[in-house]
């Protein structure tokens, strides 16, 4: 972090930024063209484009986008879930962390991605596979942060409560919870992209519905272009759900905020 | 509790017609052990001292001389090994509500405004809220903070925050107010000026207040019995009157009686190769 001022947008730095963006396009445009790379390998983004609007225009993109949204937000939700409960209780009861905390463990060091094919082949290959893979990869990051930041309370917070007559329950509510929170929400934050690696590869794995479903059809079709264009709808998607976290989280969190710039952009963005 | 005239800040002082002839803290014959590895640490070694109604005393010794350890008995979160510790009579045996506690650094909660922060006992202790509202912010004037009531923690500096953390100890009328090195982290220009206030708030409040402090200029500032502890184990060595007028300006810290009582405070831990 340096101590340079942020740079602000304005006409001037916007300009410069979609010039920067159309003289990249562009380029690559060239390069396609002129270097004749095949289609199957690297498309023209003018194809992509194209494969872009017609999927839209078709409503075949709305619908598939529309199946693999609920799989990431029902798995998001439901892994989400079970990482905060999970967290507050082996954080809180040292029963359950002793018993619990040796499989988590385990389960951490295993590439959770290893067990989606598992999942289709248990779950099958609608909905229910996506949402369970989705949900068991995102799930361990909240706990993990969920743990993580219930324990990182000051010990004298903890003895201020008490000296004034405070239950267990109150430490937890009025000082464990929120201290945690800012864990928490980097958890979610997380926890969202996981989500969407977890429905995506389960997709690809065998689906009837689904971005991931159908990209795995353009790829077999050599319609490389189409791949490329699905590819620009989940950077949108991903964008548009990391976005909403970012915006929850400052609402949630905000006293961690400077007064006067609450719910402003991350210094790192724009 | 009925609170009607909450700017009588004098819960706990002398002839509040109580009947209850008992010191506000009595420590009779405490020891603490604590148990590290095979080791045995004596922490605190039959240590007895009393704060009578409304009086001001100042513990002071060196790291290690079980200060904190005793504050925390006191508090009721650690049990001692032998000899017991009584506020206004009666026995602690497990965490009480009627103490108010001030520690080294202000422990504010950044989700909480400072007048919220202020409120942190009456919703512990799920006490009427709107009379201790109107508490909070009589407490938030006599700390010189009335105009900082709707701001976060951080947009106070160190001074600030840590008379916010003073107005919440005494929030629920506490009978006694424990303080364990409040000002330790302060620069010293600060510090003065807290120490000035401290006296002022004492002075108009009357409680009885247990003041821990590795500072012995500060002890002798502030205290109307200087309790004088040497470490490993912590015992008591001396526990001297500080015959001071009760309204001290700063000046008499250059005074020679003033200077008198830190040389021989001094001399005890001279004496054990301890330097402040």
């Amino acid at each position: 972090m340096s101590d340079k001022p942020p740079i602000h947008t304005n006409l001037k730095t916007l300009s410069i930024s979609v010039l920067l963006f159309v003289l990249l396009i562009g380029l690559w445009e060239l390069a396609v063209r002129y270097l004749q790379v095949p289609a199957f390998v690297v498309p023209a983004p003018s194809s992509m484009f194209r494969a872009l609007y017609q999927g839209i225009a078709s409503g075949l993109y709305v619908e598939h986008v529309g199946v693999t949204l609920i799989e990431i937000l029902a798995g998001f939700a439901i892994g989400s879930s079970l990482g905060l409960l999970l967290g507050v209780g082996i954080a809180t009861n040292r029963y359950l962390a002793y018993f619990l905390y040796p499989y988590v463990v385990v389960f951490q060091s295993l590439p959770k991605v290893a067990i989606a094919p598992l999942i289709v082949l248990w779950f099958g290959l609608g909905i229910t596979s996506k949402i369970v893979a989705g949900a068991l990869i995102c799930f361990f990051a909240v706990m993990v942060n969920t743990i993580a930041g219930l324990r990182a309370v000051e010990q004298d917070r903890v003895d201020l409560i008490r000296s004034l007559g405070g239950s267990d329950f109150q430490v937890f509510w009025m000082l464990r919870l929120p201290s945690a929170m800012p864990f928490i929400m980097a958890g979610l934050e997380i926890a969202l992209t996981f989500a969407m690696i977890g429905v995506i590869v389960a997709e690809f794995l065998g689906a009837e519905r689904g971005l991931g479903m159908l990209m795995q059809s353009m790829n077999f079709s050599m319609d490389v272009a189409g791949s490329f264009s699905i590819l620009v709808v989940l950077a949108a998607l991903g964008l548009v759900l990391n976005r909403i976290i970012i915006f929850a989280r400052h609402r949630l969190i905000y006293w961690e905020q400077p007064a006067g710039v609450r719910g402003s952009d991350p210094p790192e963005t724009h | 509790m009925p609170i009607a005239n909450a700017v009588d800040l004098a819960p706990s002082g002398r002839g509040t017609g109580q009947g209850n002839s008992h010191p506000a803290i009595a420590v009779n014959a405490v020891t603490k052990r604590f148990r590290v590895g095979n080791d045995a640490i004596t922490a605190l070694e039959e240590v007895s001292l009393d704060v009578r109604r409304g009086e001001f005393v100042a513990i002071v010794g060196p790291s290690g001389c079980g200060k904190s350890t005793l504050l925390k008995i006191l508090t009721g979160l650690f049990a001692p090994s032998a000899g017991d510790t009584r506020i206004g009579g009666t026995v602690t045996t497990g965490p009480r509500r009627d103490i108010g506690v001030v520690f080294q650094s202000p422990l504010l909660f950044p989700w909480r405004t400072v007048l919220e922060n202020v409120m942190l006992p009456a919703d512990v202790q799920k006490l009427n809220r709107a009379t201790h509202l109107t508490r909070a912010k009589e407490l938030l004037d006599l700390v010189g903070l009335t105009d900082f009531k709707d701001r976060y923690p951080k947009e106070l500096s160190g001074g600030m925050q840590q008379r916010v953390a003073i107005a919440r100890a005494l929030l629920h009328q506490p009978a006694i107010l424990l303080m364990d090195e409040p000002f330790g982290a302060l620069d010293a220009m600060t510090r003065e000026r807290m120490n000035v206030e401290l006296q002022r708030l004492w002075r108009i409040h009357n409680t009885s207040i247990l003041f821990i402090t590795h500072s012995i200029p500060e002890a002798v500032f502030l205290a109307s019995r200087v309790v004088v502890m040497t470490p490993r184990p912590g015992r008591v060595a001396e526990i001297l009157d500080i015959d001071l007028p009760a309204k001290r300006p700063l000046a008499l810290m250059n005074s020679p009686e003033f200077g008198a009582y830190v040389a021989r405070i001094r001399s005890h831990f001279g004496s054990v190769g301890v330097i402040d």
